[in-house]
């Protein structure tokens, strides 16, 4: 079977203060190339620090992690930026496009860290605006845009680079319900284009529904994975 | 990333915050400025001093009375006799001329006008010594001197207070000190010195100034004598010479001599050091306007980095290191504080024109010149303030932890 996230036994310590907070207590879950996968559980359950640290913005305080074949449970910071760089894709309830900028440069932006030259990062951000069907909007700044045209710039921002998984925090969470499902069927159509496997945090049942298989967290622990 | 995008993002986040960046800019131009200004005033100041010493005469010695030295408790004034001395070209080879002069104040009076003048007593070989020349008339001769004559060439400065011009005045007679002198000649301006003018003059044959306008408790007395040196390389072995005629004459003992023998190259080096220290002193203080400029960017950039969390939080998620960050924080502070340092080039050296235009209105001629190496010192001085007040700021930037910025609100 083709994994494309492997975790073992993911704990996560945080210190606040005296105080030890168990975040995460012990998770371990495999996701298939292409798969679309939901994680679901209440605040406090350790979803946000799993999504954290499957993005690679965080390292586990303790366990096992390999992301598309490379171990990255202990990798250094600029090491992690590469990784997140290449190979993950990211979408935030608040979208974070940066405001001063276009479309267009929004979208460039991962290339630029990734040392593309000019010519072929334009090229490349056009096709990803394009295939989140905003090619007459490249040039718009965000705030010309609705918060669903905003959120298809980040989408398109998060798989202009080919990465290997889409992260994807609360996708419709700032986003009325038939906006919210046009995302929705955007990224699902997406993943079947392309085959990028597609991870969603969410509370909303009815996107839970719609993906194939549903992670639930509950105290730092998985409590049910179907 | 490459220099040249991290230097358009920069520009484009800079200019997103025009008031803000214009504002932290205007620090280092007012410090630029300054630093600008104050070291081409510095060096006007130098240029000007010296070529008015330069004016003076070449290789030129004075000898005044009284020594440097404490235990010379009541120095021998300097007489005729030691002026003849120093002349003698057996005793002093290396001296080529010798100019004694008697120097005082007095009142010149024409019509109904007054002035308030230098008047010297000299000798004709005052004019070949001092580099004088007259613009009409002629210079005091030997005949003048033996004859006591009375008469008097007038400096232009005089001339003008006293006439209203200082054209077409010989012939005249003016009164100096109550009595009647004509005027044989006018003097070439000398310009403004840093000792007084040398304008507001009048030059009378030195044994008229001794028997009727300059009195002195002894008879020969001289008040400077100066002497000019037959080269540049003489002028060591002139002092030499000069200082055994002098100890000879007033029985002096080497290390008490008193009197004290100046080159022209001694003003020289006093005055430049004395302007150097000027210029450094200007120039220090206005540095200190450049880093109160440089802790405005730091301050700046400080807020911008709060501001913008979110951003460098999404920038590292979308794969930026460390170094990227760093080099956008460090671009935009050397941004500024390289345009506020081009600005504050122009600024200063509008600052030292308008200062030499105003020099020159008042009546002293002085140019300040913004030397190449000031501009130089200031555009990499201000770069390496933007620079090193950027480092802290950018580099907590750069420290983030991605999740923490994410979610700062």
């Amino acid at each position: 079977m083709d994994w494309v996230i492997t975790a073992k036994d993911l704990t996560k310590v945080y210190k606040m203060g005296e105080v030890e907070v168990h975040a995460l207590r012990g998770v371990s879950l495999k996701i298939k190339r292409g798969e679309v996968v939901t994680i679901m559980g209440p605040s406090g359950s350790g979803k946000s620090t799993l999504m954290n640290i499957l993005g690679c913005l965080d390292r586990p305080t303790a366990g096992e992690y390999t992301l598309d074949g490379e171990s990255v449970a202990t990798l250094g910071d600029d090491q992690l930026a590469d990784i997140r760089n290449r190979k993950v894709g990211f979408v935030f309830q608040s979208f974070n496009l940066l405001s001063r900028t276009s479309a267009l440069s929004n979208v460039e932006l991962p290339l630029r860290y990734a040392g593309i030259t000019n010519g072929g990062r334009i090229e490349r951000a056009r096709a990803a605006l394009e295939a989140v069907g905003l090619a007459d909007r490249m040039s718009h700044k965000p705030t010309e845009l609705s918060g669903g045209q905003q959120q298809r710039v980040a989408i398109a921002r998060s798989l202009v680079n080919d990465p290997a998984i889409i992260m994807a925090d609360e996708p419709t969470g700032n986003l009325d319900s038939k906006v919210g499902q046009e995302i929705m069927d955007l990224l699902l159509d997406l993943n079947r284009q392309k085959g990028t496997t597609l991870i969603i945090v969410t509370h909303d049942p009815t996107i839970a529904k719609q993906t194939q298989r549903v992670i639930r967290l509950r105290d730092g622990l998985v409590e049910k994975n179907k | 990333m490459n220099l040249l995008q991290s230097f358009l993002e920069a520009l484009e986040s800079l200019s997103a915050n025009k008031l803000r960046s214009g504002l932290t800019i205007l620090g280092i131009v007012i410090g630029v400025a300054a630093v600008i200004a104050m070291l081409a005033i510095g060096a006007g100041a130098q240029n000007t001093i010296t070529g008015s010493i330069s004016g003076i005469g070449t290789n030129l010695l004075f000898v005044f009375r009284g020594g440097t030295s404490d235990t010379v408790r009541n120095p021998r004034p300097l007489t005729l006799g030691d002026a003849q001395a120093i002349a003698d070209p057996f005793a002093a080879p290396d001296v080529e001329a010798v100019a004694p002069i008697l120097q005082g104040n007095g009142e010149l009076v024409f019509g109904g006008q007054k002035d308030t003048a230098t008047i010297n007593g000299v000798t004709p070989a005052y004019f070949s010594v001092r580099n004088y020349k007259v613009t009409e008339g002629e210079v005091i001769t030997e005949e003048h001197i033996l004859g006591r004559a009375s008469v008097a060439l007038i400096g232009p400065e005089a001339a003008d207070n006293l006439f209203g011009r200082h054209e077409g005045i010989v012939g005249e007679t003016i009164r100096i000190e109550g009595q009647p002198f004509r005027i044989i000649g006018v003097l070439e301006s000398k310009g403004g010195g840093s000792f007084g003018s040398q304008d507001n003059v009048v030059l009378v044959p030195f044994t008229t100034a001794q028997a009727r306008l300059i009195r002195r408790s002894t008879a020969d007395r001289v008040d400077v004598i100066f002497a000019q040196a037959a080269s540049s390389d003489s002028v060591p072995r002139a002092i030499d010479e000069i200082s055994g005629i002098l100890r000879t004459r007033h029985r002096t003992p080497i290390g008490e001599d008193d009197f004290t023998v100046f080159s022209q190259e001694d003003f020289l080096q006093t005055a430049q050091t004395i302007t150097g220290v000027l210029t450094i002193f200007l120039g220090g203080i206005a540095a200190i306007s450049l880093l109160v400029g440089g802790i405005g960017i730091m301050n700046i950039m400080l807020v911008s980095v709060t501001e913008r969390t979110r951003e460098i939080g999404l920038r590292k998620a979308l794969g930026a290191r460390k170094r990227d960050i760093l080099t956008q924080f460090l671009t935009e502070s050397s941004l500024l504080s390289l345009f506020g340092g081009l600005v504050g080039i122009a600024l200063g050296w509008l600052i030292a024109f308008i200062v030499g235009r105003v020099a020159v209105a008042s009546g002293t001629p002085f140019t300040p010149s913004v030397g190449l190496n000031a501009i130089l010192l200031a555009t990499l001085f201000s770069a390496a303030v933007g620079l090193f007040f950027g480092i802290y700021p950018a580099n907590r930037a750069a420290n983030l932890e991605p999740v923490e910025a994410l979610r700062y609100e």
